[in-house]
């Protein structure tokens, strides 16, 4: 089946006006026989959900958490972009969607992101109207701040928080319908397979996690919008329970799988502190407006720091190595995510690491502290050489910024970064790649659709800093729910979708299969074991720097130890039964297959692109060479019985109205 | 490293009866957070054939609300504004007994273990949390509306809420006033919220009745153990939204 | 209606209750504390209070509808508090975070409920008698000599100390907490706190202070 991105036609400016007037629509009193399923309740699902019912579908949502206020998208801290030209900078949709496209390293469908870009002011009218408390200037207006990778302010944000706030807002308005009966909620509920009937998505098998006990529930559409595969790395920003699951369920049933290997890793995460690590936590990407980034010049330094002999604050600044100043003049520690990750990455695999494990490198605010300090002292007329004045006034204008954050940062790792270097290394944090969809969001199954992050298509090899949470909403609130209707005007007479049909049946048989052979395989290894071990095979192989030989191995090594997984894993308890341990096994068998479709698309693509890094791909500096003559593609992959065997099909990009260029920041 | 006892409550379903259960750990690492101690202790566990205590957690950096562990006495444990996946081992001392609780209230039945039902929260919400404006996008320009900077900055310090349950887990009378009377703060703070407040208060504090919690008598214990600081501001705002509102209404 | 059967609308009658008798406290104080310094004025404002219609007739029944209001709600609610915890906590440090006056208003209540039993045993039963029951003789001198009277008996004096004690805790989280229950939160409320003190150390203070005084110049 040949891939068809149902991109309109007509200046790329007009398209989703004009696509808005010519699709098709379903009447109100139609709109009321007709049933949609949404998995997952992150800002996407969540605001799918709400303005489906707002619209009139009946809506059946599902969250595998005790809460739908709990999704991820809760911790997405930095802020959310929008084209409002508030700060009068110069902002504009085109400039918008220019950024957006170059950060992503030019891997992005042009239409899509051009569309996010103009619904993009829409979100931030929606969310103030809904109650979400923005930072606002004295003057009561908004406020905005900037970004890593862009020139202007277009950032909306509220404090640390921004995430919570926006996701809370959307919940608050799935509230108010769940209120009103039109959306049924299922917490604590995992969908296990897609029901596909006739060659449609017509329900879901799901899992009451509770109890263990199999539902069955039809709709005439289903919509995944169960977030990134992060976790596939083992340790992520990612929530624990965030899994591809819904995502590589749909992917098995016939829906196209694009970029898996088209990965975020953040460069201002804490780094790892142990064995016994659960996950990873990241500090906001706006520390870098303030913080300087360094690791010693000297190697014996470095020894003397891990061994506890030199504090950072006693190394003078000619033994600094301020690498990302030294590398990017034009932009410093502002680079985007995946250069200054790399950055990190090359000094620490040069033994410049500064922690224990020789994978840290310091954020220091010491300069930032001196700087604001001064500048109080100044402007309240006090001694601007009294040292210990300058300094008490520079941290209290961090605390302000930044307070959250350093109080994060002190109760895990116990050091006051006030006084000493934050330490920091990049981790695993969003998932550019997903499910293939087309202009209308639809994957390549009819009438099953992906939103949000679950989906591959606005943001290329490399997404920009406060650019998810726009997705995640522009998806849900302004995109799925009118070009959903364009599918569903043909079902207004179909009618309730049986749930004895032979698809459901055989759909749900499956699903038991597989939960009574964990229960009963009486291994010798946890669920976590593997995912540890998969995890590091995916962090060593597929990481932020990759090369044939490593990617090759991964593929083999992923494999076997899927099948040693399906073999010796031992999951404790029934399968009738409140068992998170079951629910984790079924989540990291999806893992084990799509860690193996990732290497194969990394190997595919033999270029470097955003967060993609091939070392055979790299120009003589070291900087990421794209190969645009021969990847300007997306790789959209079909499964084929195991993920080996997977089959590549290639979405070109065409750019019309963008002149293709080499990313720059020097 | 340390070598700890943990006291842990045990309960198979909804409705066993549950009790104590001892377990020994040896060589914590202090770095370690309180929920990797736990993992760890599961991994001991499923190695002996035990079945692993269950307990909510998701985001293990203090935001989602999931985690609610009630430890030695205390929601989220000794340390101060951290919910229980930021509470770290350094905290306690070889040697410790460490007793391990689910949150508990009538209206926070427990699912297993340590795992509670706080779907009651979610009910309130439904009743009046939210501004009744449709999601079409199509509202006014969000500048239209200035809106004084100290109202918003309260209205945020308000909707940081993350819902964990903790100050009803630790109110001695199991009130749910800090949470309701955040969401109902932060509406009320706000010219947004404004317009439909009296319905929404007397809505959700007639489902906060509704589901069984307690009565608040002002013993301050939650603004002390919420891990995000909500104020005992926001619950007098609630008592004079209320009371504005019943004689209103 | 709505006020009297939801929780914030009994917290806020429970504040307003309380208020109230704090008010009546007051007042009581103020008129005692006249014994100590002039048996005259205090005998000239006992007969007033005790002959006054308006204060017999309409007071003194709202008060006593006041005080049953204040504890009976008080047990209700508290009956309510405990039930929604069906299932306590094996390990509770309630100390971590709230002080002790705060967590045990029912027990200072219950102590100073059973005071004001003894109370009206002392003073209110024999007047009711003597006004009502008994209708003796009109003599507006009397009330200082019976003051004193009840005061002579060291065990009473003891119990009378105790309760007052109890009134101090009682009262020194009550008193600002009525003011956060019927939505008063603001820059004043530290103001509230610092009179919420004064209040409660000084006027139990001066209940013991004029039981000592009369026991020890009694004889």
């Amino acid at each position: 089946m040949a891939l068809d991105s149902k991109i309109p036609k007509g200046p790329l400016a007009d398209k989703w006006t004009k696509h808005k007037s010519n699709i098709n629509l379903v009447s109100p009193a139609n709109k009321r026989l007709i049933d949609v399923i949404v998995v997952g309740t992150g800002l996407a699902g969540a605001s799918a959900s709400a303005t489906l019912a707002e619209l009139g579908y009946n809506v059946k949502t599902f969250c595998f958490q005790d809460s739908p206020r709990r999704a991820h998208s809760i911790a997405a801290q930095g802020g959310i972009n929008a084209a409002k030209n508030y700060q009068g900078d110069g902002d504009s949709t085109y400039r918008l969607f220019y950024d957006t496209i170059k950060g992503g390293d030019y891997r992005s469908r042009e239409a899509n992101v051009h569309r996010l870009a103009e619904v993009s002011t829409n979100i931030i009218d929606q969310c103030v109207a809904q109650g979400v408390p923005f930072a606002r200037d004295y003057g009561g207006l908004l406020d905005n701040r900037s970004f890593g990778g862009v020139l202007v302010s277009r950032t909306f944000y509220a404090k640390g928080q921004t995430g919570q706030q926006l996701l809370l807002g959307a919940y608050s308005a799935m509230n108010r319908q769940i209120g009103r009966g039109k959306i049924k909620m299922y917490n604590r509920h995992e969908m296990m397979e897609l029901v596909v009937v006739d060659g449609k998505a017509r329900g879901i098998i799901a899992r009451n996690l509770v109890n263990g006990k199999l539902e069955r529930h039809s709709a005439h559409a289903v919509v995944i919008a169960s977030g990134g595969y992060g976790n596939v790395f083992f340790l992520s920003t990612n929530a624990m329970g965030s899994n591809v699951s819904a995502a590589w369920k749909i992917h098995k049933k016939g829906a196209h799988f694009a970029n898996p290997c088209f990965t975020q890793i953040h460069p201002t995460c804490i780094p790892v502190s142990g064995e016994h690590q659960s996950k990873l936590t990241l500090m906001s990407e706006s520390l870098r407006n303030d913080g300087r980034i360094w690791v010693p010049k000297k190697l014996e330094d470095v020894k003397a720091i891990r061994e506890g002999r030199l504090k950072p604050t006693d190394l003078k600044e000619e033994d600094r190595d301020y690498y990302l100043e030294r590398r990017y003049p034009a932009f410093g520690n502002l680079v985007p995510r995946d250069v200054a990750s790399r950055a990190a990455k090359e000094r620490c695999d040069e033994g410049y690491g500064v922690n224990k494990t020789g994978e840290a490198v310091y954020l220091d605010f010491a300069a930032a502290i001196q700087r604001y300090g001064k500048e109080q002292a100044h402007v309240k007329g006090l001694d601007e050489n009294d040292a210990a004045l300058v300094k008490k006034l520079g941290q209290d204008v961090i605390r302000a910024k930044y307070g959250n954050l350093f109080q994060m940062y002190e109760k895990i790792v116990d050091q006051n970064p006030y006084e000493t270097p934050m330490m920091i290394y990049p981790a695993v944090h969003y998932t550019m790649g997903g499910v293939w969809v087309d202009y209308n969001l639809m994957t390549s199954i009819p009438g099953c659709y992906a939103i949000g992050e679950a989906n591959f298509s606005d943001h290329g090899a490399n997404r920009l800093g406060a650019s998810a949470l726009m997705q995640g909403l522009a998806d849900g609130y302004f995109v799925l729910p009118y070009t959903i209707g364009d599918y569903l005007a043909d079902d207004i007479r179909t009618g309730t979708i049986d749930t004895d049909l032979p698809e459901f049946e055989k759909a749900e048989a499956s699903v038991k299969a597989q939960m009574e052979a964990f229960v009963n395989n009486d291994g010798t290894h946890t669920v976590d074991y593997y995912h540890r071990k998969l995890g590091k095979i995916m962090w060593d192989k597929c990481g932020m720097s990759r090369n044939t030989k490593g990617l090759n191995e991964a593929i083999t090594e992923i494999k076997s130890l899927r099948e040693d997984f399906y073999k010796n894993v031992k999951v404790p308890g029934s399968t009738g039964e409140f068992n998170p341990e079951l629910a984790k096994a079924a989540r990291v068998a999806d893992f084990l297959e799509l860690g193996e479709l990732f290497a194969k698309d990394a190997l595919e693509r033999n270029e470097s692109c955003g967060g993609h890094f091939r070392e055979e791909s790299q120009t003589p500096e070291g900087e990421a060479m794209r190969d645009d003559e021969n990847f300007t593609y997306v790789s959209a992959w079909e499964f084929k019985g195991e993920p080996a065997k997977a089959k590549l099909h290639k979405e070109q990009l065409d750019y019309e109205e963008i002149e293709v260029k080499t990313r720059s920041y020097k | 490293m340390m070598n700890l006892t943990l006291k842990i409550w045990r309960q198979a379903n909804a409705n066993a009866k549950g009790k104590m259960e001892t377990y020994q750990m040896q060589e914590v690492s202090p770095d370690m957070s309180f929920l990797e101690m736990m993992d760890v202790l599961n991994e001991e566990l499923i190695d002996k054939g035990i079945d692993p205590v269950a307990f909510d957690h998701d985001c293990r950096e203090g935001i989602c609300g999931m985690c609610s562990m009630f430890i030695n006495g205390e929601a989220h444990g000794p340390d101060r504004l951290v919910t229980t996946c930021q509470l770290h081992m350094r905290k306690f001392k070889d040697g410790d007994t460490i007793t391990i609780e689910p949150f508990r209230a009538k209206a926070f039945p427990v699912i297993k273990d340590l795992t509670v039902d706080r779907s009651s929260f979610d009910r309130i919400q439904q009743a009046g949390g939210f501004v009744s404006v449709n999601t079409s996008g199509n509202t006014q320009d969000a500048n239209a509306i200035p809106i004084e900077k100290h109202d918003a900055d309260k209205a945020f310090d308000a909707a940081a809420c993350i819902g964990c349950g903790a100050c009803v887990a630790t109110c001695k009378n199991a009130s749910a006033m800090l949470f309701v009377s955040a969401k109902v703060s932060q509406y009320a703070l706000l010219p947004q919220g404004k317009v439909e407040a009296t319905d929404r208060v007397l809505n959700m504090v007639n489902q906060m009745d509704e589901e069984g919690f307690g009565n608040c008598t002002n013993t301050g214990a939650c603004e002390v153990e919420c891990p995000k600081g909500i104020s005992l501001e926001n619950i007098a705002r609630m008592n004079r939204e209320y009371l504005y509102a019943s004689l209103k209404g | 209606m709505t006020l009297i059967a939801s929780s914030i609308g009994r917290k806020l009658t429970m504040a307003l209750s309380g208020l109230f008798l704090i008010v009546f406290l007051t007042q009581h104080f103020a008129i005692n504390i006249t014994s100590v310094f002039s048996e005259t004025l205090f005998n000239e404002i006992s007969h007033f209070m005790g002959n006054n219609p308006l204060v017999q007739y309409v007071f003194q029944p709202i008060l006593i509808l006041g005080v049953l209001f204040h504890f009976t709600m008080g047990f209700v609610l508290e009956l309510q508090n405990w039930k929604s915890r069906e299932h306590k906590y094996k390990s509770y440090k309630g100390g971590a975070n709230a002080p002790w006056v705060s967590r045990n208003m029912i027990l200072s209540g219950i102590v100073i409920l059973s005071f004001l039993g003894l109370h009206l045993y002392d003073f209110w039963v024999p007047e009711m008698n003597y006004k009502y029951v008994e209708v003796l003789p009109l003599d507006p001198n009397r009330y200082f000599e019976e003051l004193v009277h009840r005061f002579e008996n060291p065990v009473r004096v003891g119990i009378y100390t105790l309760s007052f004690v109890f009134l101090a805790l009682h009262l020194y989280h009550g008193f600002a907490s009525s003011f956060q229950s019927v939505g008063l939160n603001n820059k004043y409320s530290k103001a509230i706190k610092s009179i919420t003190v004064a209040f409660s150390i000084v006027v139990p203070i001066g209940f013991v202070f004029i039981a000592l005084f009369h026991h020890l110049t009694a004889f």
